[in-house]
């Protein structure tokens, strides 16, 4: 007797039919990239598993991915729009170089702006051109976390890498942010839930604050939420900095900053009893009154917080080779911004040689924009500049900045088409994997055509020195 | 009339995906046209969801749709968006010496669009 013959009626209606299990990639032509990278944010995972369509050339599926590296590596795709554009009709790649080069050794305040959706390798080649040609350079972190890098200029910086803070830190504070939105796998991969050497039992060891002037997906993560009115930070700050201290402050600290006395004697108590505390700042800090102060005032209580423990602070980045520009440029200029060469050496004043002053005052004559959106992001005046000088852009996709630029690359997506290095927000550098080539070339290749040009154009010489 | 409130664009993860699908396309428009504001403000502004309003700043005007949030997730007088071009239409240029903007934090006045 067979098994089957000994089934009832019943067993055998009620038996699931045995599914044939279906490879939905099947006929496709499939490559596996193992731990490639996520660029999108400045978390920069690089923990991806990513299933490439080689033949169409996209990525199927992006294991690990948060919702917005998903919607990264699903929507970059390769597309059909011409490669070069100049006054809006198509061009061949020489034609482009040609007419960039031409626009930045003409102008007599050619500035650069952008450069944080894109490789070291490139950062360094932008900044070879704007030296050779006595240019301005600026990245997005002016209207990022400038303000932060002046504050590191002035108070110093007590600092950590990503893995010593999933590894050690008892007390997470972010402050002005909201992760779960903008950066979703910091909490998961970095800071919060992850177990580490020292924090065995992942968030069951951890103290998390979170500090904001709303509720936001961020807070239901957090043990403890203090809500600051808004524009208050840097009056909170330096109250805190002043009860780790032992002095006195305001009795009236409540009414103007919407904490109480007793939430934040509750807080300094934990920042200086934890054995690791991290302060995680965001824009609420460095895009409002205030700006380079709250930072500073930030800055200042860790390092205050230095005499009781252990306490490092970090601000959390957006793009995902903004800490990238930012060590690029420093290491080739001496300074991280608004760097400016028109006296043949580099000069640093932010306010003076950032974008949206040099655009808004109507200085810069010419501007080349590198995987960057200005057109839409920045203030009015700025813009209206933008359409009265030439443009050059370099991007993936085509966006307001593109659409008015006088010389559009369309240019292939770091970390998905093209290699090279990128720096993870704690400043730790990590190569990219990249998952299928793109019919575009990268923005370095176009860099460097447009540097071998401008540099030919001048013979050996450099461009005019400002008097 | 018009009443003066505070306006805080900041990132969403709704802006963040559809500014991959391209900042021309219309989901990155519809994301960052629309403002979130207290129930409690909109109901006093007279305002339901998708109504238009016209925020108003020293420098610049745009008109978004408004959305409504919990009181408690949401501070009254204050309006999120998204940062995007509607939001950049409010800003001044002014850095202060700093190359930033104040893009938090705003004062805008906020009426009705009939």
């Amino acid at each position: 007797m067979t098994k089957e013959a000994t089934q009832t009626d019943a067993q055998v209606k009620n038996k699931k039919p045995v599914s044939k299990k279906v490879d939905p990639y099947e006929g496709k032509n499939i490559k596996i990239v193992k731990d490639a990278t996520c660029t999108f944010c400045g978390c920069v995972c690089d923990d991806m598993e990513l299933t490439v369509d080689v033949d169409e050339h996209r990525i199927l599926k992006a294991k690990k991915a948060c919702v917005l590296g998903r919607a990264w590596f699903y929507e970059h795709k390769v597309d059909t729009r011409p490669g070069v554009l100049i006054d809006g009709k198509e061009a061949t790649f020489q034609e482009g170089v040609e007419a960039a080069a031409q626009i930045l050794i003409d102008a007599k305040f050619p500035t650069t702006y952008g450069m944080s959706d894109s490789t070291c390798e490139s950062q360094r080649v932008t900044v070879e051109i704007m030296d050779t040609i006595n240019g301005n350079i600026d990245t997005t972190t002016s209207v990022c976390h400038g303000p932060s890098g002046m504050a590191f200029q002035g108070v110093g910086e007590s600092t950590a890498t990503l893995g010593e803070v999933k590894n050690r830190a008892d007390l997470v504070i972010y402050w002005g942010g909201n992760p779960a939105e903008s950066h979703p796998r910091h909490f998961t991969r970095y800071a919060v839930t992850p177990k580490g050497m020292y924090i065995p039992n992942g968030k069951k060891d951890r103290t998390v604050v979170l500090v904001d002037v709303r509720r936001t997906p961020s807070t239901p993560v957090a043990d403890i939420f203090m809500q600051v009115k808004p524009g208050k930070d840097f009056e909170v700050l330096w109250a805190l900095r002043a009860l780790v201290k032992g002095k006195k402050i305001a009795n009236d600290i409540e009414k103007q900053t919407g904490v109480s006395r007793e939430v934040l004697d509750d807080l300094v108590d934990r920042m200086k009893n934890c054995q690791f505390g991290v302060l995680f700042f965001g824009m609420g800090l460095t895009m409002t009154r205030g700006r380079h102060f709250n930072s500073g005032a930030l800055l200042s209580l860790a390092a205050d917080l230095n005499e009781f423990t252990h306490f490092v602070a970090k601000p959390v980045r957006g793009h995902g080779n903004v800490t990238g520009a930012d060590n690029v440029v420093s290491w080739q200029t001496g300074y991280p911004f608004g760097v400016n060469f028109n006296r043949g050496y580099p000069r640093f004043n932010p306010g003076e040689f950032t974008t949206t002053d040099v655009l808004s005052r109507g200085e810069a004559d010419a501007a080349m924009i590198i995987a960057s959106d200005p057109a839409s992001n920045f203030p009015k005046a700025a813009i209206e500049h933008m359409k009265k000088i030439p443009i050059i852009s370099l991007d993936t996709k085509d966006t307001v900045t593109s659409s008015i630029a006088k010389v559009r690359f369309a240019v292939s997506t770091y970390g998905i088409n093209t290699g090279g290095t990128v720096y993870r927000m704690d400043d730790v550098p990590i190569t990219l994997r990249p998952a299928f080539e793109s019919t575009y070339p990268g923005d370095q290749e176009v860099l460097e055509a447009i540097r071998d040009r401008v540099k030919k154009l001048l013979s050996g010489k450099k461009a005019r020195v400002a008097a | 009339m018009a009443e003066t409130m505070i306006l805080v664009p900041g990132r969403s993860q709704s802006q963040g995906t559809s500014l991959n699908e391209g900042k021309l396309e219309d989901e990155y428009k519809r994301v960052t046209s629309t403002a979130e504001l207290n129930e409690k403000d909109m109901q006093r502004l007279k305002l339901k969801d998708g109504d238009k309003i016209k925020l108003k700043s020293d420098v610049g005007q745009t008109v978004v749709t408004c959305k409504g949030k919990k009181h408690e997730d949401l501070p009254l007088g204050m309006i999120f968006i998204p940062y995007g071009p509607p939001s950049s239409e409010l800003m001044a240029s002014d850095t202060a010496g700093t190359g930033m903007p104040l893009s938090k934090h705003m004062e805008v006045k906020v009426t009705k669009v009939k």
